[in-house]
C-alpha cells in the first residue's frame, strides 16, 4: 500500500509546477468594420494625454522628456485636473449613480510606442497607468464609503469607474499591411 | 537470573511506521491537489517582466498561451538568439497565429469559445515590433481577451 502511495507521491513531485499565472489583462479593440473609413476620430489637444515611448526606452509625455517614475503622478493629475487649467482635459457633467451630478473629465490617455521599444518598458508604462487608475478609484471609492475599490460592490465599482474614466487608446501600428 | 538483564543489551527500540502510510498519502494528496501538468515543452527561454498592479488568470483550461523568447541553446544554430515565437511545442511565426487561435477554439466547448483568454508568455528584452504584429493578428482572429504575463515585482507602492 504505501509503496503505491509513494509511488504516486513521487511522479507527482516531479511533475508539479506550481507558478500561478499573473499579468496585466487587457481588451484589444476590434477591428473597425470598414477598413476605408479611416477618419480619426477629432479630440482636443487638451483632452490627449499622449505617450511616447521610442526605442531607447525613452518617454515623451505631451511633448516632454519625463521619467517612468514621473508617469503615475502626471497622468493622475491629467485625469483629475484639479485646478481646471487650460491645458489639461475639459470636464463635463454626468449623472453618476451614488455620486449625483459630477465633472467627469474628458481626457484620453494615447499611447504609441516604437517597433524597437523592449517588452518591458511596454508592461511597465502600462503598470504604471494601471496603477494611477486603481490610486484614483481608490481615493474616490475612499471619500464616498471608506473602503478601497476592490472592496466594493459590482454597483459601486461602476459608479466609481463612471466617475475617474480611464481611457486608454493604442495607436494603430502604422506600418501594418506591408512586408514585416 | 533476574528479568532486568534480559537480551543483554540497551539497544534503542526501532520507530513504528505504522503511520507512515498516513504521512504519505497526506503528503500525496497535497501534491495532487496543488498540481498542474506542464503542457508543452518550452523551445524557448523567457524571463517575464515584473509589475505590481497585477490580475490573476482565473480558469486555466480557459487560456491558450503564446510563448515568445529566445531559442533554447539547442535551436540557436537554426533559429538565431532573436526573440520567436512558439505555439504549441513548434516554433512558428506571425501568419500561423490565426490558425492557432482557430485550433484552441475548436478544441473547446461551443459555449466556451469566446471566453477564450490568450495569455502572452513574453520575454522581458523583446522588441515590441513582434508584440504588435501579435497582437494585430490576434484582433483579426477576434481572439479580444489577452493577458501580458508578469510576475509580481518586489517593491510595494
Amino acid at each position: 500500500m504505501a509503496d503505491i502511495a509513494f509511488l504516486l507521491l513521487i511522479f507527482f513531485l516531479v511533475s508539479t509546477t506550481m507558478d500561478v499565472d499573473t499579468g496585466i489583462y487587457k481588451k484589444l479593440p476590434p477591428i473597425p468594420e470598414d477598413q476605408t473609413n479611416d477618419e480619426e476620430i477629432k479630440v482636443k489637444k487638451r483632452n490627449v494625454l499622449a505617450i511616447l515611448v521610442n526605442r531607447n526606452d525613452e518617454l515623451l509625455v505631451n511633448g516632454e522628456l519625463l521619467d517612468i517614475s514621473q508617469l503615475r503622478e502626471k497622468t493622475k493629475e491629467f485625469i483629475l485636473n484639479p485646478n481646471n487649467s487650460e491645458d489639461l482635459p475639459e470636464k463635463h457633467v454626468k449623472t453618476v449613480p451614488y455620486f449625483g451630478d459630477v465633472m467627469v473629465s474628458k481626457g484620453l490617455v494615447s499611447l504609441q510606442n516604437d517597433r524597437g521599444t523592449s517588452y518591458e518598458m511596454y508592461i511597465r508604462v502600462q503598470d504604471e497607468l494601471a496603477i494611477a487608475a486603481r490610486e484614483l478609484k481608490d481615493e474616490k471609492a475612499m471619500s464616498k464609503w471608506g473602503k478601497v475599490y476592490s472592496e466594493l460592490d459590482k454597483e459601486q465599482q461602476d459608479a466609481v469607474k463612471k466617475y475617474v474614466p480611464m481611457a486608454i487608446s493604442e495607436a494603430e501600428p502604422k506600418n501594418v499591411g506591408g512586408k514585416r | 537470573m533476574s528479568k532486568f538483564r534480559k537480551g543483554g543489551g540497551k539497544e534503542t527500540p526501532e520507530i513504528s511506521t505504522a503511520s507512515l502510510p498516513d504521512i504519505v498519502f497526506m503528503l500525496l494528496f497535497f501534491f495532487m491537489v496543488s498540481t498542474t501538468m506542464r503542457d508543452v515543452e518550452l523551445n524557448v527561454s523567457y524571463v517575464q517582466p515584473q509589475a505590481k498592479e497585477l490580475t490573476k488568470l482565473e480558469k486555466k483550461d480557459l487560456v491558450s498561451n503564446i510563448h515568445v523568447g529566445v531559442p533554447l541553446r539547442k535551436y540557436q544554430k537554426t533559429f538565431g538568439t532573436e526573440s520567436r515565437i512558439q505555439l504549441n511545442d513548434k516554433f512558428a511565426t506571425v501568419d500561423d497565429i490565426q490558425a492557432f487561435i482557430a485550433s484552441e477554439r475548436e478544441a473547446r466547448k461551443e459555449e466556451l469559445r469566446n471566453k477564450l483568454t490568450t495569455s502572452l508568455k513574453v520575454d522581458r528584452y523583446t522588441k515590441m515590433g513582434i508584440i504588435v504584429d501579435i497582437k494585430q493578428e490576434l484582433r483579426k482572429a477576434s481572439a479580444l481577451k489577452l493577458n501580458y504575463s508578469a510576475l509580481q515585482g518586489a517593491e510595494g507602492n
